[in-house]
């Protein structure tokens, strides 16, 4: 085993600025990962050839890849960073930002669009307030829970969007983490009061149409999230809005 | 005066902040909401088993004043217990408000909240979402907020962090100043209220199980500001933690709940694969040790028996400072289901699967007991909190709230498992309830304009940027904070000495010195990490002192505060009856008369100033001692 790892980051030092490349290289260590080798470099930011330079900006805070922060494109493949664990990639390990959202520093992305798509498709349940009314949310039986859970747990990492041919800058689809959570608000007994609406935001352009099933999106997702069953799932719902949308 | 409607900020985006934002748009009222980034990615997301409530759905006959009980005694009698008692009443409405959310929490056969065990408490009370309950919770607030966002009265700031209060001539907090993480711009807010929910300070152990963001500087600022701090040597040991270079990741104890057992060799150094050590030659300390609780004893206890096992018996498994936590015994579908996301977690850090090998693990920093001192009003008709209340979660400076794990109000000396999902959410909607109330109540005419002190404040804090930014000194910041992790996780740990403590106050007191001499590696100002870093370490190591003084000046053993040379130990074999018992009990008492007293912090120019305050015992008078054998 080698006793140094050796990185390759692409780096750029503002939104306007052309990018570069530098080179890093730490000590080995057994269980280093990606984000604890990132925090190594910070401490003492010299290239491979000897320059001091700035410390390499990212983003990650829970380091247990339940936060969502830490995406980037590791050796080519969206993913989280913290759970990248050094002795199972190759070397150099090349580090990029997600490419479909824009840069603000280094391997640092603003996802805002991700957040301002949960706004477009309605993904909340519509409660009159959040002031205890002595009665719960109907039952929902441990199957329906099963899907839900799976759904629930995207973190908005961004990782489906990089991967999705159709999601980009300049590009008006929501991308599948946005249209997954339709299906969940969906499903939930009373959430699906609002279906009508969240269909609607997903039927037209941008929406749920722009899909040519990749299946790029489920293949990288670090959570697992079903992401081409709920769009699927939500085809034939848009489908049965549309002929209630006509005949009434 | 501005006859406009009021403002309020509520700083930091984790379930007890989005609550607040939620209870204080849902009383009309305008917040600016403030977090370090995407609210979504918040600390809170990171808890694990579940949250509790007394919903007796299992045939045990649990009830509400057992869940007050527990929490009580689980903290060693050391919080008001008013506003225990009524958070836990109001628990199993709270479960029902994220359920009508849409919170994806699990299920029994007949669709119900399937509730599982957690520690310090004999009953099912954890209602949970798989082993990824915070961050269901989390996202559940967090769609409600946008709701909120929608309807144009919550307006987020992401991004941002605060680094001061705004004080006015008559001392009230006024507003806030922040950076602006990506142009490390410094602007000052004005507000007629300011909620803090900004967390849990587990990173000034350096490696904990907490966000690399749970640094308290917010909290500590606010104490550098005249906010009283409380019980700041109360820092639970998780027992159960996979021990990292980089950080300590919680294996929650819901899998323990769920018949993971602690154990390790009987045999020192023992090199035995640990699946083919028989059942005879191994050792489950805790369940023999605490018969009557096992291994769902509550986190301190756990974690001091772990500490005797490793530390003084010298039983770590390879010699190390670990031990088993076991649950390849039970059925793996049932694993998966109940704890999927966890053994993801251990899976993916190790690459080792859990149902076939038992994981490994130590004691790590996991969670403040203490924090900002809150007041609360009593409710003389019920013995509880009074709601609607605007002195509820104030902190001593006026118009200054805080929620969640930055206040020091629920958990006493010990927290229990599962409670802190519940004080996070159940705290953040009475601030935000009281934040509401208060503004609504004040008389604005009468206020001293704030414009002076919003502009002095903000010139202020430029000015330390611009030291920091332009500093030639050699102290890395980065450096610095592993020393002070280091010096706190020897000297302020599990076991506390004296000698010790005192090695700690003289070695933080050199580490602030030299946080004068620091110097960065950047100085540009975009998106520049490093400043915001370098001020936190210095606002860390001013908490590391506070809770450093603390523990000098408490010489007693109470729940995870632990100076064995103050202990007093249960007499072995005795109880209730025994003459030993009576006498144990007598001493215990008297210890409670110099000791049961909540420790408040004061900041001062020769660092803190300790008194003591008594501790409402109205609810459950400290008649009998914790025994969890």
């Amino acid at each position: 085993m080698a006793d140094t790892i050796h990185f390759r980051i692409r780096r750029q030092d503002g939104p306007g600025s052309a990018p570069y490349w530098q080179e890093f290289r730490i000590p080995h260590r057994v269980g280093h990962n990606v984000v604890s080798s990132l925090m190594v470099i910070r401490e003492n930011p010299v290239t491979a050839d000897g320059r001091r330079v700035a410390p390499v900006a990212w983003e990650s805070n829970c380091m247990e890849e339940v936060c969502g922060s830490c995406s980037m494109r590791i050796n080519g493949r969206a993913r989280q960073a913290c759970s990248a664990l050094v002795d199972t990639l190759a070397q150099p390990i090349v580090l990029e930002p997600l490419a479909s959202f824009p840069v603000v520093r280094d391997l640092m992305v603003d996802r805002a669009v991700m957040f301002a798509n949960l706004h477009r498709v309605h993904a909340w349940v519509d409660l009159d307030g959040s002031w205890d009314v002595h009665t719960g949310a109907p039952r929902i039986s441990p199957q329906e829970w099963d899907l839900n859970y799976a759904l629930s747990r995207c973190m908005t990492c961004g990782c489906c969007m990089d991967a999705c041919p159709h999601f980009g800058l300049d590009r008006a689809f929501l991308g599948p983490a946005p249209l997954a959570q339709v299906l969940l608000m969906n499903n939930h007994p009373t959430g699906r009061y609002a279906r009508a609406e969240r269909l609607h935001a997903i039927m037209g352009e941008g929406g749920l149409t722009d899909c040519s099933s990749a299946q790029n999106c489920v293949q990288v997702c670090p959570k697992k999230v079903p992401l081409t069953t709920a769009l699927a799932a939500l085809g034939r719902q848009t489908t049965a809005q549309l002929f209630r949308d006509i005949f009434g | 005066m501005s006859t406009a409607k009021p403002t309020t900020i509520v700083v930091g985006g984790g379930l007890g902040g989005l609550w607040a934002t939620l209870r204080l748009a849902e009383a009309g009222v305008p917040v600016e909401l403030f977090a370090l980034f995407e609210v979504k990615r918040s600390h809170s997301a990171c808890a694990q088993g579940g949250i509790n409530a007394a919903l007796d759905t299992k045939g045990q006959g649990d009830s509400i004043r057992q869940h007050i009980v527990d929490t009580i005694k689980g903290g060693a009698y050391l919080a008001d217990q008013p506003p225990i008692k009524t958070m836990c009443e109001e628990a199993p409405g709270l479960i029902h408000t994220f359920e009508r959310m849409g919170v994806t929490f699990s299920r029994t056969p007949e669709g119900l909240l399937d509730l599982r065990l957690f520690g310090g408490v004999k009953n099912k009370r954890t209602v949970f979402a798989g082993s990824s309950t915070g961050q269901q919770l989390l996202y559940g607030v967090d769609e409600q907020v946008r709701r909120c966002e929608e309807a144009g009265l919550v307006h987020k700031h992401e991004w941002w962090e605060m680094l001061s209060l705004v004080l006015d001539a008559d001392g009230r907090c006024r507003g806030i100043t922040a950076l602006n993480l990506r142009s490390l711009e410094v602007e000052a807010f004005p507000a007629e209220a300011v909620v803090l929910a900004t967390g849990g300070l587990g990173l000034v152990y350096g490696r904990s199980t907490n966000s690399s963001n749970s640094t308290g500087a917010a909290a500590s600022r606010a104490y550098q500001q005249g906010a009283a701090f409380m019980n700041a040597e109360f820092i639970q040991y998780h027992p159960t933690a996979m021990i990292g270079d980089d950080k300590n990741r919680l294996m929650s104890e819901a899998s323990r709940g769920e018949g993971a057992r602690i154990w390790t060799p009987r045999r020192p150094g023992d090199a035995r694969p640990p699946r083919s050590i028989p059942e005879a030659e191994r050792f489950y300390f805790l369940e023999e040790w605490y018969p009557a609780y096992g291994n769902t004893v509550p986190r301190d206890v756990a974690s001091r028996a772990i500490w005797k096992a490793v530390k003084h018996m010298g039983l770590g498994v390879r010699g190390e400072d670990r031990v088993y936590l076991d649950l390849t015994h039970l059925p793996r579908e049932f694993v998966r289901r109940r704890l999927g996301s966890i053994l993801e977690i251990y899976e993916s850090f190790t690459g080792r699967d859990p149902c076939e090998e038992p994981m490994e693990i130590f004691p790590a920093p996991h969670y403040s007991m203490g924090g900002l001192w809150v007041d609360w009003e009593k409710d003389l008709a019920t013995g509880g909190m009074k709601h609607g209340s605007p002195r509820n979660h104030q902190t001593s400076i006026p118009g200054l709230f805080a929620c969640g794990e930055c206040d020091g109000a629920y958990h006493g000396a010990n927290r229990l498992g599962a409670n802190s999902l519940l004080s996070a959410s159940f705290s953040g909607r009475v601030a935000g309830e009281a934040a509401a109330a208060y503004v609504q109540g004040l008389a604005r005419t009468a206020l001293p304009d704030p414009a002076a002190a919003l502009g002095g404040e903000r010139l202020r804090q430029e000015e330390i940027n611009t030291r920091i930014l332009s500093s030639d000194g050699g102290e890395n910041p980065f450096a610095l904070h592993r020393e002070l992790g280091e010096l706190m996780t020897g000297k302020v740990g599990v076991e506390r000495d004296n000698r010790e403590l005192d090695e700690a106050i003289a070695g933080l007191a050199e580490l602030k010195a030299r946080f004068g001499r620091v110097g960065l590696d950047e100085r540009g100002a975009w998106a520049n990490a490093s400043l915001p870093y370098a001020r936190q370490v210095y606002d860390m190591m001013v908490l590391a002192e506070v809770i450093a003084v603390s523990a000098r000046q408490r010489d007693e053993c109470r729940g995870s505060h632990h100076k064995p040379a103050f202990e007093m130990e249960i007499p072995e074999g005795k109880f209730p009856g025994d003459p030993e018992w009576d006498d144990y009990l007598a001493r215990w008492k008297q210890n409670n008369d110099r000791w049961l007293r909540t420790t408040v912090a004061r900041h001062g120019p020769e660092g803190p100033t300790i008194e003591y305050l008594p501790v409402d015992t109205s609810v459950l008078p400290p008649e009998t001692p914790r025994d969890y054998r």
